[in-house]
């Protein structure tokens, strides 16, 4: 007895200390492209970088995105909602009730009703409700086209009306982010006083930011998905735009993670000892085309022959491997993908010969006009990449002049339409996309009633066929059934050559060989729950 | 002098509003739509048009410009369109962190600059003067963000002396004059220092040679004065011009370091304005040139003065 005293004493003593440890498993420190922290408040701006650091790390929505895994495409997943589906009573389909999570807490400690949901919804599109904010409302009233009507038909259960039947609300819903109705009573009813002090029901907390440098995120141990309670005991940000900055900073040792390194130093990095990891996600670099009047990209010949001229292997070369070679406008294997008949293959004297049946050769060209950026988000290394499309291009009979336009204003012209004269006569536009859920994927590009100024289907593609299949994807409710049109609706993409499909990104970063336990989930959007540091 | 004073202060107010003018319009003629920054690009018309009402961008320019100038009148620059933030702090906190970035790099590009242009000017001809003109040319030539960019590879990732971005480690706010923060300053502020060290160097050098041809120089010789009493004097007559250009030189480095500041990522006035102008953030642009444009405007108005307390003959002219 007198020999295990002193034991027992001991392990009782450390005990606090081993719990601690459990806990403790270093900071990570990241070095992102935005040259802001993302807004704070809940629905984050800086596009998907926003919502992967600010959004989804200390906010949760209704339904999110299961970031558990690398090997499969991620999709939908409980989130602040158990279930949610049509109201079996409502004969016209718009009606539908979301069963909230029962016992949820944000992090200033008050609980998460429907109430807080129809508050958090009256935020973005009520612009007399007192707590409606200009700037939430920028992000994510565009995000939720479909929702009409909402109440809270009890605590714990959700009613939202739809403008028509539309399938999609699900992924609409995944895009709003649930703040705190009484930490923002307590913060003055000021949003700029919440933007310092958050609270969200997110497995992350604020602990502090100064703007432009840098943000500090600290555990919530009360998460309810306890699978997902960070291991790391501190996140901290950093907004490093320029990417040799972000380069330096990592070897350099003042960041432990960077966002999307340069393909030139990967290389480099790599031979130095860091991990570059990259994967698959719903992202495309393609060439979208012009269908108005006149547009050569209307002959199904030119845009297969353009489609087989490039040399995807020979860009990937280029691009230190840091890309997947477009089989169709999704990456492949991705659930929507199908079984499309038109192979996206590099073969050159099948292109010339689909030029010549459209009335080109090499030596008499069509000539036509490509609207590209110098850089922007998601263009990858658009001047060169641009440049080896050229080439191939001009072997079999298309001659590309680049009009070259600065990033936000190729948003402007994407917006304004081929028509328009900012387009400046272009028959087609480099852009890349984010193609994450069925409207971003497939219906804003191509369907008839979205052509500018209602919406961005730059082109002027109309197709009343496809527009039957977007209307069956807004109809059927079984998602089983959904994902069959929607591979159908992608094979039709491929099959007609759509777009030039040239590549898609595999969302680069680099880190030390301390970081463990990261799993690349194939999205926009991560998790860094599952982090640890090494010593 | 005043008198001097208050007049040249009275000449500084057509040039603040005719600054005023030019910072509002120059950032309107620049393509790009200040929304694109906070909404998501498919955004529909209408949300577009709802925003840009919201924000203002639906009224003329001419009322823009008044509802702007009338603001600043009342001390308030606006708020950024991308951060939601008060220009007025943003600006704020990015001149702090560029003047601690500035002064030091003023100080070291003067000090070296200064010593390279006298010995240059005193020794013309001489081994020494060719080695301190290489090194004011090298100066002037090479490109800082060039320069900055081989600094970081070296100091920071191949001997991981220096940190190579960020003011400190827990940010700007947190900014002071130990140890810790002053690791983060040497590698911009050597960076910095290099094309004014290039320039005080040879206008020095210049200066002190036309000194020394003239005929006082001679007279004072001619009369047994001391070696060390005549570089005095020479420092005196040089003085007023190097400063002229100290002034000038640490105007430009308040507002035009953006690429060195976007090199190491310090959270100044170069990226502030580098951010915005990528962002289209109107009102952070206009408050932010508005800001630098009158800090110079100040700045050579209080050069003026030092230069007619050094030299009287100035306030005569």
């Amino acid at each position: 007895m007198r020999r295990s005293f002193p034991k027992t004493a001991f392990v009782l003593a450390i005990l606090p200390a081993l719990h601690g440890a459990a806990w403790a498993q270093g900071t990570l420190r990241i070095g992102m492209t935005a040259s802001d922290i993302p807004l704070t408040t809940g629905q984050a701006d800086n596009g998907g970088e926003g919502m992967r650091f600010m959004g989804y790390t200390v906010y949760d929505a209704l339904i999110n995105w299961d970031l558990s895994s690398a090997t499969k495409p991620s999709d939908l997943v409980p989130g602040l909602a158990l279930s949610w589906g049509l109201d079996a009573a409502d004969a016209t389909k718009t009606k539908w009730l979301f069963k909230l999570r029962p016992g949820v807490k944000f992090h200033d400690g008050s609980a998460f009703t429907a109430d807080s949901v129809v508050w958090n919804l009256d935020k973005l599109l009520k612009n007399d409700a007192p707590q409606f904010d200009q700037r939430q409302s920028a992000q994510g009233k565009s995000r939720i086209p479909a929702v009409a009507f909402y109440r809270a038909v009890d605590p714990m259960t959700l009613e939202i009306v739809t403008k028509s039947p539309d399938a999609t609300l699900p992924y609409q819903i995944a895009w709003i982010l649930m703040s705190s109705p009484a930490n923002w009573e307590k913060q003055g009813k000021s949003w700029d006083n919440v933007a310092k002090a958050p609270s969200g029901t997110g497995p992350w907390k604020l602990a502090s930011f100064v703007p432009r440098e840098r943000a500090e995120m600290v555990p919530n141990p009360d998460y309810w998905d306890k699978l997902r309670v960070p291991k790391l005991d501190k996140l901290v940000l950093i907004p490093l735009p320029e990417p040799n900055a972000r380069v330096a900073a990592l070897r350099s040792g003042q960041v432990d993670w960077i966002e999307a390194p340069a393909p030139d130093a990967a290389k480099s990095l790599t031979g130095a000892g860091f991990k570059i990891v990259t994967n698959a996600y719903p992202h495309n670099w393609t060439w979208h085309l012009s269908r108005a009047e006149a547009s050569p990209w209307n002959d199904i010949r030119v845009r297969k022959a353009a489609n087989l001229a490039v040399d995807r292997e020979g860009m990937k070369e280029l691009l230190a491997g840091m890309m997947i070679p477009a089989e169709g406008f999704y990456p492949p294997g991705h659930q929507w993908f199908g079984k499309p008949t038109f192979k996206l293959e590099y073969k050159p004297e099948e292109a010339k010969k689909l030029m010549k049946e459209a009335g080109y050769t090499p030596e008499k060209p069509l000539v036509t006009k490509m609207l590209i950026s110098p850089s922007g988000s998601g263009q990858m290394q658009p001047l060169p990449m641009n440049e080896l499309v050229q080439q191939n291009l001009a072997d079999i009979g298309i001659k590309v002049d680049f009009e070259v336009v600065e990033w936000n204003q190729l948003i402007n012209i994407w917006r304004a339409g081929a028509k328009d004269p900012s387009s400046r006569g272009g028959t087609g536009m480099n852009y890349t996309y984010f193609i994450q859920d069925p409207f971003t994927g497939f219906m804003r590009h191509l369907q008839c009633n979205l052509v500018p100024p209602a919406g961005t289907n730059w082109g002027y593609y109309c197709d009343p066929e496809m527009d039957k299949l977007f209307d069956q994807v807004r109809t059927t409710f079984d998602p089983k059934d959904q994902t069959a049109i929607l591979q159908k609706i992608h094979e039709k993409y491929v099959d007609e050559a759509l777009f030039l499909m040239v590549t898609h990104d595999v969302n680069p970063r680099a880190m030390t060989a301390k970081v463990k336990g990261f799993v690349q989930a194939q999205n926009w959007f991560q998790d860094f729950s599952t982090i640890t540091m090494d010593k | 002098m005043l008198l001097y004073a208050l007049k040249r202060l009275v000449y500084v107010l057509p040039v603040a509003f005719g600054v005023s003018i030019v910072c509002f319009m120059l950032v309107h003629l620049a393509p790009g739509d200040p929304l694109t920054a906070i909404m998501p690009i498919d955004a529909t018309a209408q949300q577009q048009a709802e925003m840009r009402a919201a924000y203002g961008f639906d009224k003329p320019l001419p009322v823009q410009y008044g509802l702007w100038l009338w603001k600043i009148f009342h001390g308030d620059l606006g708020s950024s369109i991308a951060s939601g933030r008060p220009v007025a702090s943003e600006v704020g906190r990015a001149v702090g962190n560029s003047l601690i970035l500035a002064s030091l790099a003023t100080l070291i590009g003067f000090g070296f600059g200064a010593f390279f242009g006298f010995v240059a000017g005193y020794f013309r001809g001489s081994t020494l003067d060719r080695l301190a003109s290489l090194v004011s040319i090298l100066g002037v030539s090479v490109p800082h963000y060039w320069l900055g960019m081989v600094m970081v590879i070296v100091f920071s990732a191949l001997l991981g002396w220096l940190p190579s971005t960020g003011a400190g480690p827990g940010g700007s706010t947190a900014w002071r004059p130990d140890w810790e923060h002053l690791r983060y300053i040497i590698l911009p502020a050597i960076t910095m220092s290099a094309i004014p060290m290039g320039i005080i160097s040879r206008t020095v050098r210049a200066l002190v040679a036309d000194i020394l041809s003239q005929e006082f120089v001679q007279a004072l010789r001619a009369k047994g004065m001391g070696e060390w009493d005549v570089f005095k004097h020479v420092v005196r007559n040089a003085a007023p011009t190097a400063l002229a250009v100290m002034g000038l030189q640490l105007g430009y480095l308040l507002g035009g370091s953006i690429l060195i500041e976007t090199v190491f990522a310090w959270p100044g006035t170069g990226f502030l304005l580098n951010t915005a102008i990528f962002q289209r953030d109107l009102p952070l642009l206009q408050g932010a040139i508005l800001v630098l444009a009158l800090f110079f405007v100040g700045l050579n108005l209080i050069v003026d003065v030092l230069q007619t307390t050094l030299d009287p003959r100035i306030q005569r002219g």
